[in-house]
């Protein structure tokens, strides 16, 4: 098997177990906190605000993990630098 | 398929090149510098107020009192930035619905930049508040063993800001771009509606967070006495 067929198998298959693993994660993270903050929501209903500004921010920063296997797996399919050097072999020769 | 904006090229001379992220941004800034500028020509603390006064007054008095509720004493010194930064990339956001327009903060660039500003001037307003020494020994805070851990946390933080916004951003309109390609004009509509929920969540947490942060390198390290509590025998 040549490299340019092993990089394109070995960045496809990354990319996509990229973004199905790394989603599991933060998903299973975001549902406990705003589990957490409908229970706190419903014991204590006078802190509204600050507990739903607490939550947006819990949830953004939990987010940003899915956030980076997004940008890895965007990464390999469209800015791959390993790709992009095969390809320029390839059309050199 | 591009992924940012910052390939789509205007016009080109030379070294310079004018791309769209470039374009747009000047555009975004020009909308609201001469918005307000237009906006507070005749200012009036009567009963009788222009309604885009009653808008600019929403916004600012929300703003500061974010800012307030964050734990910042006197928002006026930081609503300047933090005004600004939310104001930029709200703004940013809501005029995805033009169409044409590539948002900005879709591309790395910008929110590095916007991520950097936030990372000179959360030591500068630590500086001016608690003085140099007062700042620098903030960073071997609980024992000097922290000092690395310090230093790699502001700088993640600062990383985690810029791929954040740009995440959000690039995975909205590409997402809708793909589904254009695919699926019946309804979906793209559906994620497009998604895109400007997350568009402005991210500009909130964005200066927020910037807050957060300011906050963090401001507040008072040294307690104040208790009030002495005289009992009457």
């Amino acid at each position: 098997m040549d490299s340019i067929t092993l990089i394109a198998i070995a960045s496809i298959a990354t990319a996509g177990l990229t973004i199905a693993l790394g989603s599991i994660g933060p998903a299973l993270g975001e549902g406990r906190a705003v589990a957490t903050a409908l229970s706190s929501l419903a014991q204590q209903p006078d802190s509204a605000t600050t507990i739903t500004r607490t939550l947006f921010v819990g949830l953004a920063m939990i987010e940003s993990i899915a956030i980076y296997c997004f940008v890895v797996s965007m990464i390999l399919i469209f800015a791959n630098p390993f790709w992009n050097h095969v390809i320029a072999q390839a059309a050199g020769k | 398929m591009r992924l940012s904006s910052d390939e789509m090229i205007f016009w080109q001379g030379g070294f310079l090149k004018l791309n769209a992220t470039i374009v747009f941004t000047w555009a975004l800034m020009l909308v609201l510098a001469l918005g307000s500028k237009l906006a507070t020509r005749k200012l009036s603390t009567g009963l009788e107020r222009s309604r885009w006064q009653s808008l600019l007054e929403i916004v600012v008095t929300g703003i500061e009192k974010q800012i307030g509720d964050v734990g910042l004493q006197q928002p006026k010194k930081y609503i300047g930035f933090l005004g600004t930064l939310f104001l930029f990339v709200a703004l940013a956001s809501l005029c995805t619905i033009i169409p044409g327009y590539e948002p900005p903060t879709g591309s790395l660039s910008t929110t590095a930049a916007l991520a950097l500003c936030v990372f000179v001037a959360v030591p500068l307003f630590g500086i001016e508040e608690q003085g140099l020494g007062g700042y620098l020994k903030s960073y071997i805070e609980p024992t000097v063993i922290m000092l690395p851990f310090n230093i790699i946390s502001e700088l993640s933080r600062t990383l985690a800001l810029a791929v954040r916004l740009f995440g959000n951003m690039m995975s909205g309109t590409m997402i809708i771009a793909i589904l254009l390609t695919i699926t019946p004009f309804i979906f793209p509509i559906a994620m497009s509606a998604l895109g400007l929920l997350t568009g402005m969540v991210q500009a909130y947490i964005f200066s927020i967070l910037a807050a957060v942060y300011i906050a963090s390198a401001t507040r008072v390290r040294n307690p104040r006495p208790p009030p002495a509590a005289s009992i009457d025998a």
